[in-house]
């Protein structure tokens, strides 16, 4: 570095220089957390994504109602009798029957994958690439053949869901639909975005 | 041509000529007195959200700002049936507003920033009565003002006290004609509250900023001690150099 | 054995791009000369500041949205509900003003260390292009906040240009894309922000460099170093930019930032310099503020503007303002480039000219009373005077004998130094009783010493005008 072959002491030169190099690198990083930080969601963002609440007195029997919760559409499905002995039958043509690779909260890792058997509440995307499935409730319709027994079917990839949001095998999304936290204010009220676990991962 | 600079250099400050306002009076301006922002909050929500929306403060920030809980805030500041993370809007549309005042009130988020704690501080405090007027007052500071006193219960009603001023009749005083809730001393007070919240709304994250500007300046302080021990380092390159060529000549 | 690996890649690409090449031609050898003082730290700052515009600048695009409907609510969503969109916003907004300090004293180096001088001309006329964009590209950001004084001000400024004859009414419809400043208008100027402006503004940048690694830097004695060069062709007054150089610029930016920084955290709106307070409020095309001004660094020629009586001389004594500056290589004609061995007549010009460029800028800031409106057109002669008649003046003027190489000068430290003794020598030592009846020496300034003192400094001063 020098030049003329002055003598000059390079140990202090060097330490000089990585003092510089650390001082400077320390500031840089804390400078990047502002920048990056500003490209997470915003306050107003979060506020979007404040609980949801849903009344549910007024849901008949079979019937799906559409929510949106953090701009997602969220489902909540009254089933009836006749579908929850179907999802019984099912399990050997699923990939995940019993939720153990797929995303809920623990009171919702069950068959129905819900707190109560009639009333599923979903994250209507698939689990594939982020499409919303179609609801197709009816039995063996003409276009998806006699194995269908009702459910979710996902028009981009042709995901396969049953009426608890559990994937089929042999189709291209990997896991269950969603489950968000969730729970019951009153027997009909549910707040979705919320439940009783303290800081639970989603809330 | 020495004179003739210094005589360039001085008048256009002399030329500046003194204005002749209203005098304004200093709000106590202290973001750090939570309660005063409480206050000042609770305040804004009673007499001023009525009319002014403050859409760009949400119930939330104050929340931490004011470092109280969240429920407190819905309880004792916000009106009912708020949100935690609404911002502060007003219960009038714009529509009635403008047909009632001929304009439609303001939003006050930015107000302090645009006119100052003192401005606010006076401006409020500086309603009298004035018949000719459709809301029946004026304002000393701002002239022909276009909204009513909205705190004249408290403040009471005062009058206007001229002088002649080099044959101008000029505003020079307020005297309280009609005591209210409050005595001067209370809504003096009153009001710097109100002012501090407004201070507060206009740029929430101001303390903060503050806070973090004390460790960057240190940082910054550190990285220049740290470059300027480097540079002269390498520079005794240079130093050297020059005192090897003075000896050779 | 992974060092090696890396060794491999390193010269895989050196085979395929010249990185050494570029690194020794504009750092490791390019040589400056060595007595740069610290008017000479502005360049890289202005670079600096650059960077910090552009990358501050992403970031609010990113949450800014420009619509006359929602532009002014989205600065604030900015400054409040975005995660530190406030240091980002202010960064932003106080880099615009750094921007002009620093570019106003880099040209001002140029000015009194002639660097604008054969064979720098390109290199100013460059830079000046750099400062035209810059008006611009400033002009233009302050309409995106859409406060009232970002609407009046371009109000105003579109105008000037319907003042031309002819064209001057479709011209300014066509600006505007609109009969008023309209959401039109905010969103053209927003893509000429956000892009159009920036890349010539880097090209220029670039081009600004190239010229100057070209034909080498200027330096405060004026003298060119590649004159004396040693037998293996390295110029004797010139050392490498880097590292001295790269840790000489650090220094300066570790303190510009220190200021930067005040101002960010502790008064981002600079008394309403930086951050206009009627910007406060969003823009309402039926009223007009009662005193609209222009941003600090338009001042001078805001002044200029008002001066005179007439619109379309107006503009044009406003346009020539600017204009006149890109002669400047032409109208100096004198034989040497430093102050230093410049004539006095010179030196007094050039001060009267500083005391006029400031006197401008701040007239420009106050209302047009009828006396404030004398001075300006006093001041804005001067401002003209000192270059159209610069050929006249350079010509007579008696320069000092030049040097062959450069000086050496006290530098800062050792300044600091001269201001200590300075301190001695104006204060003595008096026992003063304290409260609890203690003799104790403590320095007091002494009037005698300081008239003296202050009369030497006086002298000295009027010295170097000559």
């Amino acid at each position: 570095m020098n030049i003329e072959g002055v003598d000059v002491d390079t140990s202090k030169r060097q330490f000089l220089t990585t003092a510089m190099t650390v001082v400077g690198a320390v500031g840089a990083g804390y400078l990047a957390v502002p920048f990056l930080a500003q490209m997470q969601p915003s306050t107003k963002a979060l506020a979007a994504g404040a609980p949801t609440e849903v009344d549910i007195s007024k849901m008949e029997s079979g019937q799906l109602l559409r929510v949106e919760w953090r701009g997602k559409p969220a489902w909540l499905l009254n089933r009836t009798s006749e579908v929850l002995e179907a999802l019984d039958t099912l399990e050997d043509k699923l990939s995940d029957p019993m939720s153990n690779e797929s995303i809920q909260p623990e009171y919702c890792k069950n068959r129905y994958r819900s707190i109560k058997p009639e009333l599923l509440v979903t994250i209507g995307l698939c689990t594939h690439l982020g499409c919303s499935p179609t609801f197709r409730p009816e039995v063996a319709p003409s276009d998806l053949g006699p194995d269908w027994k009702g459910g979710f079917f996902c028009p981009c990839h042709g995901s396969w869901f049953d009426l608890a949001g559990r994937v089929y095998r042999g189709v291209p999304a990997p896991t269950n639909m969603d489950i968000p936290p969730h729970r019951y204010v009153t027997e009909t009220l549910i707040i979705i975005g919320e439940d009783d676990v303290e800081e639970g991962a989603e809330a | 041509m020495r004179k003739l600079i210094t005589t360039l250099l001085i008048l256009p400050f002399v030329a500046m000529a003194a204005g002749g306002e209203y005098k304004l009076d200093d709000a106590q301006i202290d973001l750090t007195d939570s309660l005063s922002l409480q206050r000042g909050a609770k305040n804004y929500v009673n007499y001023c959200l009525g009319c002014h929306s403050t859409k760009h403060i949400r119930y939330i920030r104050m929340a931490y700002d004011f470092n109280i809980e969240e429920e407190r805030v819905l309880e004792e500041i916000a009106p009912e049936g708020a949100n935690i993370y609404d911002t502060m809007h007003s219960a009038m549309n714009g529509h009635d507003a403008e047909k009632w005042f001929g304009i439609t009130p303001p939003d006050l988020s930015l107000i302090a920033r645009s006119r100052g704690a003192d401005w606010l501080y006076t401006y409020l405090r500086s309603f009298y009565v004035d018949k000719a007027k459709t809301f029946g007052v004026n304002n000393a500071v701002l002239k022909d003002v276009g909204m009513p006193n909205p705190l004249w219960q408290l403040q009471g009603l005062q009058q206007a006290v001229y002088r002649n001023i080099s044959g101008k009749e000029k505003l020079t005083k307020l005297r309280i004609s009609e005591p209210g809730k409050l005595s001067p001393k209370e809504f003096d007070r009153f009001v710097n509250d109100l002012v501090n919240f407004l201070v507060y709304v206009g740029e929430p994250h101001q303390l903060e900023r503050k806070r973090i500007g004390k460790y960057v300046l240190f940082y910054l302080l550190l990285f220049t001690v740290v470059a300027y021990l480097l540079k002269k380092e390498y520079w005794k390159d240079i130093h050297k150099k020059e005192s090897t060529w003075s000896n050779l000549r | 054995m992974k060092s090696k690996h890396l060794a491999d890649c390193g010269n895989w690409i050196l085979k395929r791009f010249p990185l050494a090449k570029l690194w020794n031609e504009h750092m490791a050898q390019y040589y400056a000369p060595k007595n740069f003082n610290f008017w000479y730290f502005f360049g890289s700052l202005a670079l600096l500041v650059l960077v910090n515009q552009i990358i501050t600048g992403i970031l609010l695009t990113m949450n800014y949205k420009p619509d006359a409907k929602l532009a002014f609510d989205s600065v604030e969503y900015i400054m409040r509900d975005v995660n530190w969109g406030w240091l980002i916003r202010y960064m932003h907004s106080t880099g615009a003003s750094a921007f002009f300090i620093v570019i106003y004293l880099h040209m001002f180096r140029g000015i009194i260390y002639g660097s604008f001088k054969q064979p720098r001309e390109l290199i100013w006329i460059f830079g000046m292009l750099i400062y035209l964009c810059l008006m611009a590209e400033a002009f233009m950001g302050y309409l995106l906040p859409w406060g009232q004084m970002s609407f009046w001000g371009a109000q105003v400024i579109i105008s000037l240009f319907s003042a031309i004859p002819i064209v001057g009414d479709e011209l300014a419809l066509w600006i505007r894309g609109d009969y008023v400043i309209s959401d039109a208008t905010l969103n053209r100027f927003f893509a000429f922000h956000v892009i159009a402006i920036p890349l010539i503004l880097i090209m220029l940048v670039f081009l600004h460099l190239v010229a100057l690694h070209e034909v080498g830097s200027n330096n405060p004695d004026g003298v060119e170093i590649k004159e004396s060069k040693d037998p293996f062709g390295v110029p004797v007054d010139g050392i490498p930019f880097h590292p001295y150089y790269t840790v000489k610029d650090i220094v300066g930016v570790g303190v510009f930032l220190f200021f930067f920084a005040t101002v960010i955290f502790y008064m981002p709106e600079m008394g309403g310099y930086f951050l206009e307070h009627a910007n406060f409020i969003p823009a309402d095309p039926l009223a007009t503020p009662e005193h609209i001004a222009p941003l600090w660094y338009f001042t001078p020629f805001y002044a200029i503007l008002r001066a005179i009586p007439d619109k379309f001389a107006g503009v044009i004594g406003m346009g020539g303002a600017i204009f006149v500056l890109f002669l400047l290589p032409w109208l100096d004609r004198g034989p040497v480039k430093s102050i230093r061995y410049r004539g006095g007549i010179y030196k007094k010009a050039l001060l009267l000219f500083v005391i006029s460029f400031f006197a401008l800028g701040y007239l420009g800031t106050q209302p047009a009373t009828p006396t404030a409106t004398i001075f300006a057109r006093i001041f804005t002669v001067i401002y003209f005077g000192f270059f159209l008649l610069m050929p006249v003046y350079t010509r007579w003027e008696k320069t000092k004998r030049v040097p062959a190489r450069v000086t050496h000068q006290p530098t800062l430290e050792e300044r600091i130094q001269d201001l200590k003794q300075l301190f001695d020598e104006v204060t003595v030592k008096k026992p003063v009783k304290t409260a609890d009846g203690k003799l104790v020496l403590k320095r007091k300034p002494d009037p005698e010493r300081l008239k003296k003192a202050g009369i030497r400094i006086v002298k000295k001063l009027k010295d170097s005008l000559d």
